[in-house]
């Protein structure tokens, strides 16, 4: 077996992570061994095929903890190559801890470019949004899944919700979300917020704000999600409908703000709120760090 | 380097001597045939260009080599069509690299190599999934003469902004017919990859044609 | 003017500065060292290389000192590790028929071939703090309760046959016979293929053997209170060593390769039988690397409750619920999600604001109206 010759030594603690100094030898490169990534590629190709189905694959167990995007991680270590530049956000931004941790970890095994700048990623790996730039056909989004079903919190079963999927039977999603409107008059659900992908599978966008919903459709990146714990990996191909559930009296429609981000004044941007003393005070910035400060500068 | 023990220790499989040499790095060059293969799948019918450098057996060609080569292992039983599979030095060839188990039914192929698409069997006779796992289904690399993408027919759904047209040289008769039938049963079907001498292009199930 | 956090790298790397200094302690005190770990803190050592599927001591000690004794995260550094490393096959499967016993009691016979052997067990000491192993230099035996205890060569006790007491109920036909799976395909393995539901025994087992062994005692105990009830007996629980053996491809006979010390349990358990069945014993399965009799016993329980649907029993206490337990068992999956919790989630929680702002505007202004209509009402 091919695998034979790969015996994986002690890793070395000790061991600094140098910048250019190529990849840290005691781990294959991006860290999976080679069969994993195989198992990983083979099921992305059927994600891809099957757009959002989810593939169910043999999760590894990473050196981070599920939950903290061990799916996005293992996608990502099985496309990753010397030549990509890797971006990594959690939240919309850069250098928030997770994303730091993760970012440090691809340099760590592949010592690949990294960047903050949307535009010169070819791998992006989210958690919880969608760059505001919009991304071109020459890019890939992957993002981490917590739960991967849209249809668990309706059904714990696996086995039942299996089921539903094949037979296309979405009913409970429908009446879910109409219990929502007949109580409080609209549909409450702000953030995994269900999406019919290609008219076929009713799928889990991963808990992004539903500001975000709308750039999932016919966006022209390829779409990858992996969820590490649940072991499920799905896709949306580029240019694909991926249409946010709702109804013809309630229409699908996204968050707004009163007011502009207070640093770059965008007005079309996702933001976050920002608590500047314990009375009532606040203020709104971008998400996204990166469009921010580039928006800043391109105003200064 | 992977696979360095597993070539010393089998280097004359059967008597037929040793088989080509597979990838210099396979990690990095199976990454970047993979990287081709994503692409073909998630553009359909579009054609992406492979330069490899890579000695194989006859009648395999470069690109289902290498596309062999990234994406098969002991867990993926492969078929191989008439032709192929009397070549001793392509089993061989697999086998060692890949260490692939070959199947002669070929509803129970994970991937099938057909190296001359007149062999082509009905692609209903491959695995197509479940509805509830259509996942569970064969992958057919079709190694075809020539590729084309600015005539044939149409295709069109997710990964194809508008239309895309494709030509594949030496298909069998009724072929798109049976394109139209795997597309029908959606999500279960088969997905295909044309391989042709530098090029490769994908036709996954999801991807609606008129002929 | 507000500039948006920055640091998150000098951060992390402060952390992780501060996490060394607290895991050495004060550095007056001496340092810990892998083999008194090893040797000292033997069961914390079991446990680790039990969860984390890998058994190697040295290892799993080194993972209790780089986590300060946290058994969860030595587990994680286990099972990482783990995932590294190449696999070369499968072992034949361990006779543990074979052990060389150094504990084996059975709860349902007086007496049995090869006999009682207590062995190095808690279970009748008194629960009384020892303040003699709380001085140094102890000389190794500082349990005043048990003075002969530590001297016995264990090993003197392994000449007779021992017989597993499950065996002596099979050939009665009192109890379900256990055969390997029809199917000729290889040990499933979890790690590997992703698990679907139902799922075959063998990934069952092996689910339960990697499990949190306190998840596993809660179920274990609640089938016990009437939540899955199956009427348990300990119809034996040995530890000893089995040596493992293997088949290498080019030799084609199995050569020994090492031992392991292994504790099992097997459970016996009523079922008064069915339409199609007559009345018989079944069965429940523990098994551990090293000694975790806790956990071996809440296993068989929790096994034998998994049988339950198979039996054409009630499904009712979650211990019989497939999905449930096995979905739920692993402790690494577990702690990973919980403590995720951590992770920033300001973006969901922005939208979640917004929504309850907007809906409470809303309802205020509906009060609003009601207020005024009755107060027009009433000037009426
Ligand atoms: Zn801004």
């Amino acid at each position: 077996m091919t695998q034979a010759a790969q015996q994986a030594a002690i890793p070395d603690e000790q061991a600094e992570i140098d910048a250019g100094a190529g990849p840290d030898p005691n781990y294959n490169f991006a860290y999976l061994d080679e069969q994993t990534k195989r198992m990983i590629r083979r099921a992305m190709l059927k994600a891809v095929a099957i757009p959002g189905y989810q593939v169910p694959f043999a999760s590894r167990e990473m050196p981070m903890p599920y939950g903290w995007g061990t799916g996005g991680v293992q996608v990502t270590a099985s496309i990753i190559g010397p030549d990509d530049v890797l971006k990594v956000i959690d939240q919309g931004a850069d250098d928030t801890t997770n994303a730091v941790s993760i970012r440090q970890f691809f340099e760590r095994t592949t010592d690949v470019e990294t960047t903050t700048r949307t535009e010169d990623a070819s791998i992006i790996q989210t958690r919880h949004r969608i760059p505001e730039k919009a991304l071109s056909e020459d890019q890939i989004l992957v993002y981490q899944v917590p739960i991967p079903e849209p249809l668990r919190f309706l059904e714990p079963r696996e086995s039942e919700t299996r089921k539903m999927h094949a037979l296309g039977e979405y009913g409970l999603m429908h009446v879910k979300l109409y219990e929502d409107i007949a109580t409080h008059g609209h549909i409450a659900t702000t953030y995994a917020y269900p999406v019919k992908v290609n008219g076929h599978y009713i799928m889990d966008p991963s808990p992004t704000p539903k500001f975000d919903n709308p750039k999932m459709h016919r966006m022209p990146a390829l779409q990858l999600f992996g969820a590490g714990r649940e072991k499920r990996i799905y896709a949306i191909p580029p240019h694909t409908a991926v249409y946010s559930l709702d109804f013809e009296d309630h229409p699908f429609d996204v968050q707004q703000w009163e007011q502009p981000c207070e640093i770059c004044g965008a007005t079309d941007t996702f933001l976050d709120e920002v608590v500047t003393d314990d009375r009532g005070g606040r203020m709104f910035v971008c998400s996204d760090t990166d469009h921010c400060t580039r928006d800043q500068e391109a105003a200064e | 380097m992977i696979g360095a023990d597993a070539k010393a220790a089998g280097s004359d499989l059967n008597g037929t001597g040793a088989p080509n040499a597979g990838f210099d790095n396979p990690v990095l060059q199976s990454q970047a045939m993979y990287r081709k293969l994503l692409g073909a799948m998630a553009q359909p019918g579009r054609i992406l260009s492979c330069e490899l450098s890579l000695d194989v057996p006859a009648p395999l060609w470069p690109t289902t080599a290498a596309a062999a080569l990234t994406l098969l292992d002991f867990d993926t039983p492969l078929w191989l069509n008439p032709g192929a599979a009397a070549a001793p030095a392509l089993g061989n060839y697999l086998r060692f690299h890949s260490g692939c188990p070959l199947v002669e039914a070929t509803g129970n192929a994970a991937f099938a190599i057909i190296s001359d698409p007149a062999e082509l069997p009905p692609l209903d006779s491959f695995a197509a999934g479940t509805d509830e796992y259509p996942d569970r289904s064969a992958t057919l690399l079709i190694q075809v003469e020539r590729l084309d993408d600015s005539r044939g027919v149409i295709l069109r759904g997710p990964g194809i902004e508008c239309k895309q047209t494709l030509q594949a040289k030496g298909l069998p008769q009724g072929f798109w017919q049976q394109v139209q039938e795997n597309h029908a049963g959606f999500p279960r079907g088969v997905d295909m990859i044309f391989c042709a001498q530098n090029q490769i292009a994908a036709l996954p199930r999801s991807t609606q044609v008129e002929v | 003017m507000y500039v948006a956090v920055k640091g998150g790298e000098a951060a992390i790397n402060e952390a992780h500065k501060l996490l060394a200094e607290e895991r050495r302690g004060d550095p007056s005190v001496s340092e810990l060292s892998v083999d008194q770990i090893d040797e000292q803190l033997s069961l914390a050592v079991d446990r680790v290389m039990t969860e984390g599927s890998l058994y190697d001591r040295k290892l799993a000690a080194l993972a209790i000192k780089q986590a300060r004794g946290d058994l969860i995260e030595a587990i994680f550094l286990i099972r990482a590790y783990r995932t590294t490393l190449p696999r070369f096959g499968s072992s034949s499967p361990v006779d543990t028929a074979a052990m060389g016993i150094r504990r084996r009691i059975s709860a349902t016979f007086k007496d049995i071939p090869g006999g009682q052997i207590l062995g190095p067990t808690f279970d009748y000491t008194h629960r009384l703090l020892d303040f003699k192993l709380a001085a140094e230099g102890d000389g190794g035996h500082g349990n005043s309760l048990d003075e002969d205890a530590g001297s016995i060569d264990e090993k003197v006790l392994l000449d007779e046959a021992m017989p597993r007491v499950v065996d002596l109920l099979k050939h009665e036909g009192l109890i379900e016979d256990e055969r390997p799976g029809d199917d000729d395909d290889d040990v499933g393995d979890l790690t590997r293929e992703p698990m679907s539901f139902p799922v075959e025994r063998d990934i069952r087992l092996q689910n339960l053997a990697r499990g949190d062994e306190g998840f596993l005692l809660a179920l274990g105990y609640s089938t016990q209170r009437g939540y899955g009830r199956s009427h348990p007996f300990a119809g034996e629980i040995r530890l000893g060593e089995v040596a493992v053996e293997f088949t290498p491809e080019d030799l084609g006979f199995p050569i020994e390769i090492g031992e392991l010390t292994l504790t099992e349990c097997q459970m016996v358990n009523q079922f008064k039988g069915s339409a199609e069945a007559p009345p018989q014993f079944t069965r429940g399965y523990g098994l551990s690397f090293g000694h975790c009799e806790r956990k071996v016993i809440a296993m068989a329980l929790v096994d034998r409750a998994l049988k339950g649907r198979a039996l054409g029993e009630t499904v009712e206490g979650p211990a019989q619920d497939e999905e449930f337990v096995m979905e739920h068992s692993d402790n690494i999956q577990a702690t990973g999600f919980v403590e995720h919790l951590k992770l920033p989630h300001y973006v969901d929680f922005q939208s979640e604001l917004e929504l309850v702002r907007k809906m409470r505007r809303k309802m205020a202004r509906a009060d609003a109206d009601n207020a005024n209509n009755e107060i027009v009402e009433a000037a009426e």
